[in-house]
């Protein structure tokens, strides 16, 4: 039983790490419903990945990325039908998902998986991929931070200051999806964008710098995270849910704390 | 070297010209004020020197440089309501955006001094630590502003820097703009701007009129009307 929960908690210290920084990264560029676009599309790229018998992650990370530079160019090129465009690559990818589902012979319970995931039955390469995702993370929000801040504050500012302002929103983007595709196995696609908005929304009320979001969204997703496993664990429910009921039930305390 | 020199610009995004046969030099350290009726083409001709937007004929130029060449010399102030401030930031934070390089990731102890030399200037080092939501608008105005000349620039471009702030507020902020040895251009839909001490002023409507300030001799004691003093810059009889 230990070694169960023990590998599910390394699974949401890296997760919550990943969920500090991107989420907060998510939460101040208002790109909530884009990501909500990718994971939800990412669907096709597991889809495909069963029909093909290849490598779930490495497909789901091959369309993931390809939605994320799609939905790049809509919303820098396209910023008039954004809203709609966003909801359209939505509904496109998870249809994508479930024809490939439909070709691929025999029950596919394990799609199903996919779509809520379970971060109890998270294994050790799964834990691997998720370390190499935060190092990614870390490695990129120490040498971008200043851009980034700047990109969340004032995009024409920073392109200005003679920045490639386009290129720094698509490495965003692409971050964004290898950090949904690293999610998938532990968190799954449906309730990714709570887990990943939450602990930001709470932790903005009480840091005044940036930085300090992220940190502090890491700890309360953590607390979330292994919260949720334990209750899921003794009472024999799935983990995902519980943890963001535990989540928006943290959100809504938040909220009690005025501006 | 002139500061800017644009002539013969034309600018339309499908069949209407939105600008049409603006010519207009400024010298070194020079003040612009740019007035006009809304949708008259003040933005998109403030847009076109920032080097968003090029021109669909004519030419501009910045100490001689196209515009998006010529970015790193010039300081931007945009209007403060067109920008989120609900987001974890602080004053300084926003300040220090103004010693953004390329190629430059961390900020040194050179850009944090130039940054706090210009907060003091504004009067806003002891706002350094609050939060951009906790400020008044003229606060927030004066971090841009703060910004702006942190990049140290040979021009500065103000897109209404007096909107949305009190009477007091925006006359401390049109004497420090008075007070700055820069080329200077300010876009407002405020006529105050006028009774400072402005070099040129373009009264943009699709196409502009130039006057020099100093022959207009706009009476700076009296009551004036607004309206006739507008009619009086549309006029053409002392355009050049």
């Amino acid at each position: 039983m230990w070694d169960l929960i023990n590998t599910s908690i390394y699974a949401g210290i890296l997760l919550s790490i990943a969920i500090g920084i991107i989420g907060s990264l998510i939460v101040v560029n208002k790109a909530t419903s884009i990501t909500g676009s990718i994971a939800h599309g990412s669907f096709g790229g597991i889809g495909i990945g069963l029909y093909l018998g290849v490598s779930v992650i490495v497909s789901t990370l091959f369309f993931t990325i390809l939605l994320a530079i799609v939905l790049g160019v809509v919303s820098l090129y396209f910023q008039d039908r954004k809203d709609s465009l966003i909801g359209v690559i939505w509904a496109l990818g998870m249809s994508v998902g479930i024809i490939f589902l439909n070709l691929t012979s025999g029950y596919q319970a394990d799609a199903l998986s996919y779509l809520f995931g379970n971060i109890l039955l998270v294994g050790d390469s799964d834990l691997k991929f998720m370390a190499i995702t935060d190092l990614v993370l870390i490695f990129s929000i120490v040498f971008l931070y200043n851009r980034f801040l700047a990109m969340s504050y004032d995009i024409e500012f920073l392109r200005l200051r003679g920045i490639n302002v386009s290129l720094l929103y698509f490495y965003f983007l692409i971050l964004t999806s290898i950090t949904i595709v690293m999610s998938v196995r532990a968190i799954g696609i449906i309730l990714i964008l709570a887990l990943f908005t939450i602990p930001p929304l709470i932790a903005e009320k009480f840091t005044k710098k940036f930085y300090q979001t992220i940190i502090l969204s890491s700890i309360i997703a953590f607390i979330f995270i292994a919260s949720g496993i334990l209750i899921s664990y003794y009472y024999d429910l799935s983990p995902t849910p519980i943890i963001v009921l535990i989540a928006s039930f943290g959100l809504f305390l938040s909220m009690l704390k005025r501006s | 070297m002139k500061a800017v020199e644009v002539k013969h610009l034309y600018f339309r995004y499908s069949r209407e010209w939105i600008l049409e046969d603006v010519s207009l030099e400024l010298e070194d350290k020079e003040f612009l004020a740019i007035i006009g009726p809304n949708g008259g083409g003040k933005t998109t001709f403030l847009r076109i020197l920032l080097g968003f937007l090029k021109p669909t004929k004519g030419e501009v130029k910045i100490y001689n440089k196209p515009p998006n060449k010529a970015s790193y010399l010039i300081g931007y102030v945009p209007q403060y309501t067109t920008f989120s401030t609900d987001i974890p930031i602080v004053v300084e934070d926003i300040v220090l955006q103004g010693r953004l390089r390329k190629g430059k990731f961390f900020y040194t102890k050179e850009d944090k001094k130039i940054a706090y030399e210009k907060m003091e200037i504004l009067g806003i080092l002891h706002l350094k630590d609050k939060k951009i939501k906790n400020l008044s608008g003229g606060e927030r105005q004066k971090v841009l502003i703060a910004r702006a000349l942190s990049v140290e620039p040979k021009i500065l471009i103000m897109d209404e820097p007096t909107s949305a702030i009190d009477i007091k507020g925006q006359n401390e902020i049109l004497n420090l703009i008075e007070s700055l040895e820069l080329t200077r251009i300010v876009v407002s839909h405020d006529v105050k701007i006028l009774f400072r001490k402005v070099d040129k002023i373009a009264y943009i409507n699709k196409r502009a009129i130039i006057h020099e300030a100093p022959q207009l001799n706009i009476p700076k004691d009296r009551h004036f009307c607004e309206v006739e003093l507008i009619d009086f810059l549309k006029g053409e009889e002392c355009g050049i």
